[in-house]
């Protein structure tokens, strides 16, 4: 019989964010795969969708709004997790304050950022890239239980050979009383398309833009991207904070990632340096942003990019 | 009011980062206190700024080698009260568990002189950005938690703050006292001005020990740590890479880079 291995799921509503399926796969390799279901109750599309990528059960802790309290969830998800021995999650700011009360709770040792993870001699190991993905880092966790949180794109999501039917069960349990009381919540409308920290394709622009994002979501349409931007831009009121990729907004690992006008300061590069492949556009030839593109090309955005975006539209149009 | 601002020694990240035998190596000459430290400052300043001259006093505290106090004297030179380091040979290698155990014993001693209302942290350490950290130490300090907060206001024995999370923004309120981490939206960190740069030079840092603040060596350090890093090794650099100078077919030559690795 091999280990359990949990997975909390990331859904707004019933939709199941990519990364969730993403560490289902990677659970797959490690041992048994059982989905974690915080909130109203999945839908049996989604219990199905979860059973696709390999999920034995769908374990559902009904708690509501309440799963919006990191406590409250962090105890839910130890009451659905006792016989785990790994539990991986996605790396969120939220999720990390769950793995830090979850490992208080249980004991557990936790790598949260972390790029992928695998059994090693009765032990799990994480590994991670860090100081804006300079270092490539093995840790192992000593303790018993485990607690892995992922990037999004670090592992390519696949469906299971021989995926059955998940079971439903139900997860009951006495929940902490909060000090912390909930005033307010207010939804933060979604943009279309694909939100930028699952994004496999990236175009952010920074101040080389001078506040017009109308070329770069050109681009990032004919790419089918989310867009990003720089703390610069996002600092001038230029784009919406929520598309700040950096080292304290969104870190992003895309396959592709296309910085425009961004001279690549070091909080920027810390959140987005383990991208794929990376191309840059800047009117400095000696912005730092080209010490780590692929491809990069000096010269006026301006020019540059519909020059691209013709091409690029000429070239899915065949 | 009686604030503790937790404050963490970190290589400077303009500096070239690296690691030493399995932990992150710091030295006094490339290190300072982290960044996003100094908006926990901030927030402390301001509460105190705001409340009569002498009824609020803030504490600056760290855990680390020698080096660290570069962390509590940035601290001083910005303008807090008081400075605390804690400083242990049993410290050495712990996880962010130990490191909460050790901070929570610190506070608890400082609370010896007169109740800690608020414990102010950043929202994250730049060197290893786990962001765990303001978590566990509520829960060492049993208090309640108000993390990543965009805004504060401290009134009538409560805090109540203001997230912004990718899906909703969040007004929470908690009773003190209690734990609040702040992010880089919610304040703009002060300069040190002279006059404080040279007062802090005679200000006294308290250095304890863990004897001093009461904590079992044998429950922190690496021996108690629930995770040791294998392995470090530094990414090969990028290779094969190409810079063009746009003269005319710039947007052109990209659009057939990407065209050409399968990424259009």
């Amino acid at each position: 019989m091999t280990a359990t291995v949990a997975v909390l799921v990331e859904h707004r509503g019933d939709e199941i964010a990519q990364p969730t399926l993403e560490a289902l796969t990677l659970a797959r390799t490690i041992g048994t795969p059982v989905a974690v279901w915080l909130g109203a109750d999945p839908t049996d599309e989604a219990v199905a969708e979860l059973g696709v990528y390999g999920a034995e059960e769908v374990r559902v802790f009904a708690i509501g709004d309440r799963a919006r309290h990191a406590k409250t969830a962090a105890a839910a998800l130890a009451a659905a997790t006792g016989d785990a021995k790994l539990v991986l999650m996605v790396s969120t700011f939220v999720n990390k304050e769950i793995a830090a009360h979850l490992a208080l709770a249980t004991g557990a040792g936790v790598v949260v950022d972390a790029a992928g993870a695998e059994l090693v001699d009765g032990r799990i190991e994480a590994h991670q890239n860090v100081f804006a993905a300079t270092w490539n880092v093995r840790t192992r966790i000593n303790a018993d239980r485990a607690i892995v949180a992922v990037r999004p794109n670090t592992t390519q999501a696949a469906v299971a050979d021989n995926a059955g039917a998940a079971e439903v069960v139900g997860i009951l349990a006495a929940l902490p009383e909060l000090r912390e009381t909930m005033v307010s919540v207010t939804p933060v409308e979604r943009e279309e398309g694909v939100p930028l920290s699952e994004a496999s394709v990236v175009v952010a622009g920074g101040r080389g833009t001078s506040g017009d994002y109308t070329l770069v979501r050109e681009l990032a349409d004919v790419l089918g991207a989310a867009v990003g931007a720089s703390r610069d831009a996002t600092d001038e009121g230029w784009i919406g904070h929520e598309h700040m990729v950096g080292q304290t907004g969104v870190t992003v690992t895309p396959a592709l990632y296309v910085a425009c006008g961004i001279s690549g300061a070091v909080h920027h590069r810390g959140g987005m340096q383990a991208s794929g492949t990376v191309v840059a556009v800047n009117i400095d030839p000696d912005a730092p942003i080209f010490e780590i593109a692929d491809f990069g090309v000096v010269g006026d955005l301006n020019d540059v990019l519909p020059q691209a975006i013709a091409a690029l539209a000429a070239h899915r149009a065949q | 009011m009686r604030i503790v601002v937790t404050v963490k020694f970190v290589p400077d990240l303009q500096s070239t980062r690296s690691f030493t035998e399995g932990t992150v190596t710091r030295t006094a000459d490339d290190g300072t206190m982290n960044e996003l430290d100094e908006n926990a400052v901030e927030a402390a300043l301001l509460l105190r700024e705001a409340l009569p001259e002498g009824e609020c006093e803030v504490f600056a505290l760290t855990v680390g080698g020698a080096d660290a106090v570069a962390a509590v004297r940035k601290a001083l030179q910005l303008g807090v009260d008081h400075a605390v380091h804690v400083s242990d040979e049993g410290i050495a290698g712990s996880d962010v568990f130990g490191t909460s155990r050790v901070l929570a014993g610190a506070v608890r001693k400082i609370a010896e002189t007169g109740a800690v209302d608020l414990v102010l942290t950043g929202m994250a350490a730049l060197d290893g950005l786990t962001s765990m950290l303001p978590t566990a130490l509520a829960d060492e300090l049993d208090i309640a938690q108000l993390t990543l907060a965009s805004s504060l206001e401290v009134a009538d024995g409560a805090a109540t703050i203001v997230r912004h999370l990718p899906d909703a923004h969040e007004t929470l309120t908690a009773k003190l006292p209690a734990l609040v981490s702040v992010t880089d939206e919610a304040n703009k960190p002060r300069y040190p001005n002279f006059k404080l740069i040279m007062a802090a030079r005679s200000k006294p840092v308290a250095t304890w020990t863990l004897a001093d603040i009461g904590i079992d060596p044998a429950s922190v350090g690496a021996i108690a740590s629930r995770t040791t890093v294998v392995d470090a090794s530094p990414r090969p650099p990028r290779e094969n890479r190409v810079v063009v100078t746009d003269t005319g077919d710039g947007g052109t030559q990209l659009a057939a880079f990407l065209i050409e690795r399968g990424l259009a």
